[in-house]
């Protein structure tokens, strides 16, 4: 069976990706130009992207319902292809600081983005572990790309044993599912008997594999030494790229196929409440901004979870009613990924050379320094914290709304507790940057330059930030659109 | 100008677009920036004087009503408006607002363009909390203020000012998140909103709670209110946030912030929850009392002048909690006024002791001592406020307390009875502390050359005074404004006690009445005290 153009057609966004990582690697022995990479990087992720919108207007399933190129699937290719996107632009300056290699960071980063949109368009689950594989190799090489770094490779190093036991997991709890339902695809898992203790284990398995790509507890112990080690652009697309990738498949999986559902209410439960005291725990006590952030990241997988909570405690009503619960996850993960991109850009690029000032301490008096620098990372603290006027409001709004919506009001709770505590650890770092001043050498040192392609980054993510802070409408009725849940 | 349309948006936006374009200036010149600054909050204040035109006397409801579609699903709308309550307290903080940019004058001197951005921002988050009748949006201002109130503290504070700063916003922050979660929950079973709407369906019984969520509703958003007013057991970050803060930063806190609790209380926790309310009202009033006498006896026991002040607040506040949920009119308008009055009144101590501190440095009330001598002008403006603060007759603290007492007696005579033990102590803390400070002779000789008030603080103290003294004798300007609302309020949280009142006057005239009633009351008791 050959396939179709229409079949190429929905899952042009990852043909483009790809195509673009092999071009790289094809031009770069002959080209030296470094510009020339970062233009190319740049068209090649907004191509992608753009053949995101023109796949979802040809909509429908791919390759015999392997893929399923919807509204769902477009939300989440525009999410990782931006996230690729606003990745390059940070990620050029970085490397030349850094005096790494160009053209192979690119190239890894469009494999990385091919697999995550393979992920978010997968309708069966071989396709989606080719999509995991894909990106999860490729952030592996990429965690590591500071070969003379010792922690870089550290981070490589946990990255790559732990990923690949998790996805053993992943790929195990495939077997037992077909073992229990005789399909892969999940439209037709849908319809099989979901009280069998095989099918139960097999996607249990697959929770486990997908909860440590999303690094929920107690999955999650990798994430502060892997994000720390990583290149600080790379972590910028940890936080944002692939966790969204892993999110959109376990909301396929664990919301479309009803048989899954009932069962999973407590384990989305324990799961929420575990990620959100783990990562907010372990956050207060960090000193280093790269590993402060990590453990803010689990603890949003947390309030994450705890809408997939709700999803899976409304499934029986129907999707008519969860449908907010799904909107909040879709919105908290795009306010989540401006916010983290963002923050981990200014963070890379205050580091200075080799990466040296990662310290909170190194943050004191900065809005004396940089103020402009100083505003905007406050604007991301605060997003990250929920207040008001900013994306990140938005997000843990619908989040409660979807949480009491579904009676979980103990839950609904322990988030608040939980954001009270990660009140805690944000505020110090303004803290730090307002009101203390700042070191000797620091301030003998001058501001850090911001290249324009940073600053490009910080616009984006800024605007977006207070945009969908003041203004959700036009992506929650996006979201909303009764195709995007109906799947 | 708008004279009607759309002046509440007007008087909530004005002193954000000030700050915005105060932020485009160059922050060099002090002078420029403060005058600049002074300009927008008296512009803003002159702004709120036309609510005195729009608010009828007598009139229920809200007036200036302002509606728009925000955002579509769940349903937001940006919804304000305005009654004889807010309408006084609006008043109350644009009127503070300029008297703290000029208590800033002299005493900020680092970062002075981005302190009164923050003034400003701060009062378009107040100003946005009292006129909000959108849960939603009334959440949103809540929490937007609390980012210039925590930089106030925290950039331009005292030693300890960090500390402070973060405990201010944990707190606060703890009592809104689970605020939110209330919110939400009471949007689930009303799919509004809509403060109006929700109590429309209550009053026609479209909306019935059960007791137990109807509880838990309401210690949802009490304990957000009580937090910020404080009440004890809650108020621990008040002697921490009052006593780092700048002098303006105080003013506001001390004037306005705390206001916020107790107005939440009055505009949701009542009319939202009645039958939770009358079953939590015992406790309430128990902490509340607590408050009064423990906010009191640490005070009299402060060696800090400005902890004194700070701790005089939570005993002063308690009151009006009591007068709150004594479910009496009287009570309530007194608390209302308390409100206001404990406002200027506090508002000025905090100016005073900001003054002393600007020439010595430091709060020990142990450093000064015969202050009268060398300062008999601050000396005296020092008297006339601790004398209205501790509620003598003719100015504006006993007006407030009188009432409180006076409702809350004819309901529960044994809580009056508590409650009038703090009347006492703060007669006690505030004339000690007041001998200890001024009277004698100088203790110590680095006070003697300190100078008198300056033109710019005789300006703002005598403003102060005279807003005092008006209160003091021309309370039923005020009263007689508020009580169309206050008996709303009663109306909503007990039906039966309207009914009680139609048996008597008409229902319309009954408020009218009942501020003249107490107008008359205490006219005779101040012939009486004379």
């Amino acid at each position: 069976m050959l396939p179709q153009a229409i079949d190429l057609h929905r899952v042009l966004p990852e043909l483009i990706w790809s195509a673009f990582g092999v071009l790289v690697m094809l031009l770069q022995p002959f080209v030296r130009s470094r510009q020339f990479f970062s233009f190319l990087a740049l068209f090649g992720s907004l191509a992608g992207t753009v053949a995101a919108a023109t796949a979802f207007l040809h909509g429908g399933p791919g390759f015999h319902g392997l893929v399923q190129s919807d509204s769902f699937t477009f939300f989440f290719r525009l999410l990782v292809g931006s996230v690729s996107f606003l990745v390059v632009l940070a990620a050029g300056p970085y490397l030349d600081r850094e005096r790494l290699p160009i053209a192979e960071f690119y190239a890894l980063l469009f494999f990385a983005t091919a697999g995550m949109g393979v992920l978010a368009s997968a309708q069966e689950l071989l396709t989606a572990f080719i999509g995991l594989e894909m990106s999860s190799i490729s952030s592996y090489v990429l965690a590591g790309y500071r070969r003379d770094s010792l922690k870089s490779s550290e981070s490589a190093m946990k990255y790559f044993l732990l990923g690949s036991f998790a996805t053993a997991f992943f790929l195990y709890g495939i077997a037992l599912v077909y073992g229990a339902t005789g399909t892969t695809l999940l439209d037709k898992m849908a319809l099989s008997d979901g009280t069998s203790t095989l099918l139960k284990l097999g996607l249990a398995m697959i929770l486990i594999g997908l909860g440590f790509k999303v690094a929920a507890a107690p999955f999650q112990v990798w994430t502060p030494d892997v994000y720390e080690g990583a290149p600080t652009p790379v972590t910028a697309l940890f936080s944002a790229g692939p966790k969204a990738a892993a999110f959109a498949l376990l909301l396929r999986i664990f919301a479309t196929v009803p048989a899954a559902t009932k069962y999973w209410f407590w384990a989305f439960w324990v799961l929420a409440a575990l990620t959100m005291f783990a990562g907010n725990l372990g956050a207060l006590v960090q000193t280093n901004m790269k590993r402060l952030l990590a453990y803010s990241s689990i603890a949003h997988a947390g309030y994450i979870l705890v809408a997939f909570a709700a999803v899976t405690s409304m499934a029986q009503g129907g999707s008519e009613e969860a449908a907010p619960a799904y909107a909040a996850v879709l919105f908290y993960l795009l306010s989540y990924a401006l916010v983290k991109l963002g923050a981990f850009t200014i963070v890379s690029q205050l580091g200075g050379a080799g990466e040296k000032n990662l310290s909170i301490d190194d943050y004191a008096g900065l809005s004396e320094r940089q103020p402009f620098v100083a505003a905007m990372l406050s604007i991301y603290l605060l997003s990250l914290l929920g207040l008001p006027v900013t994306a990140g409001f938005f997000g843990k709004f619908y989040i409660f709304k979807a949480a009491v919506n579904s009676h979980l009001i103990s839950l609904a709770v322990l988030m608040a507790i939980n954001s009270v505590i990660g009140a805690y650890y944000y505020l110090r770092v303004i803290v730090v940057m307002y009101m203390r001043e700042p070191s000797a050498e620091a301030a003998a040192a001058g501001p850090v330059p911001f290249p324009i392609g940073v600053n490009a980054v910080l616009l984006i993510t800024f605007v977006g930030t207070i945009l969908f802070g003041v203004y959700p409408n036009p992506v929650i009725n996006f979201i909303l659109r009764p195709s995007l849940l109906a799947h | 100008m708008p004279s009607g349309g759309h002046l509440l948006s007007v008087l909530i936006f004005f002193p954000a677009v000030g700050a915005a374009a105060l932020m485009m200036l160059r922050g060099d010149d002090h002078k420029v920036v403060g005058s600049i600054a002074m300009l927008i909050a008296v512009a803003e204040f002159l702004f709120s004087l036309l609510l005195l035109r729009s608010v009828p006397i007598g009139a229920s409801g809200y007036q200036l009503e302002e509606f728009a579609k925000w955002i579509p699903a769940p349903p937001i709308h940006y919804h304000l408006g305005v009654d004889g309550i807010s309408m006084f307290l609006v008043l109350l903080t644009a009127f503070l607002t300029p008297i703290s940019v000029l208590a800033s004058w002299h005493s900020i001197q680092n970062r002075v363009k981005e302190f009164f951005v923050m003034l400003l921002l701060l009062e378009v988050g107040v100003v946005g909390v009292f006129l909000s009748l959108d849960l939603f949006l009334f959440f949103l201002f809540w929490e937007l203020m609390l980012i210039p109130m925590a930089f106030l503290i925290g950039i331009w504070g005292h030693e300890r000012r960090v500390y402070a700063a973060v405990k201010f916003v944990l707190y606060t922050m703890a009592g809104s998140i689970l605020m939110l979660v209330g919110i939400i929950w009471l949007y689930n079973a009303t799919g509004t909103f809509d403060v109006p709407t929700i109590q429309q369906m209550l009053a026609n019984g479209q909306l019935v709670l059960e007791p137990r969520t109807e509880m838990l509703l309401f210690l949802a958003f009490f304990v957000a209110f009580a937090i910020k007013v404080p009440l004890f057991p809650l108020h621990t970050w008040l002697p921490d946030a009052h006593v780092e803060a700048p002098t303006a930063g105080s003013v506001m806190l001390a004037g306005v912030l705390l206001k916020l609790g107790t107005y939440g209380m009055i505009r949701f926790c009542l009319p939202l929850f009645p039958e939770a309310s009358h079953r939590a009202a015992r406790w309430v009033a128990v902490l509340a009392i607590i408050g009064i006498i423990y906010g009191a006896l640490v005070s009299l026991v402060q060696p800090n002048l400005k902890k004194l002040v700070a701790y005089s607040s939570v005993s002063h506040l308690g009151f009006v909690v009591l007068g709150i949920f004594a479910f009496h009119n009287i009570s309530m308008q007194g608390a209302v006024f308390q409100m206001l009055a404990h406002g200027v009144s506090t508002g000025a101590l905090f100016l005073l002791v900001g003054m002393l501190y600007d020439r010595r440095h430091t709060f020990e009330i142990s450093e000064f001592g015969g202050l009268a001598t060398p300062m008999p002008k601050l000396a005296a403006f020092f008297l006339f406020v601790a004398l209205s603060s501790l509620g003598l007759p003719m100015l504006n603290g006993f007006v407030g307390e009188f009432l409180i007492l006076l409702g809350t007696y004819q309901r529960h005579w044994g809580w009056a009875a508590w409650a009038a033990l703090g009347v006492i102590l703060s007669a006690c803390y505030l004339l000690w502390s007041y001998q200890r400070v001024f009277f004698g002779d100088i203790t110590r000789e680095k006070n003697r050359p300190l100078p008198d008030v300056s033109a710019r603080e005789n300006w703002v103290l005598a403003i102060m005074a005279v807003v005092i003294l008006w209160m003091g004798v021309g309370s039923p300007f005020i009263t007689r404004r508020t009580a169309a609302a206050t008996q709303t309020v009663m109306d909503q949280v007990e039906p039966q006690w309207a009914y009680e009142a139609a048996a008597h006057v008409k229902a319309k005239a009954h408020a009218n009445h009942v501020s003249s009633y107490a107008a008359h009351t205490m006219s005779v008791k101040r012939l009486g005290t004379r």
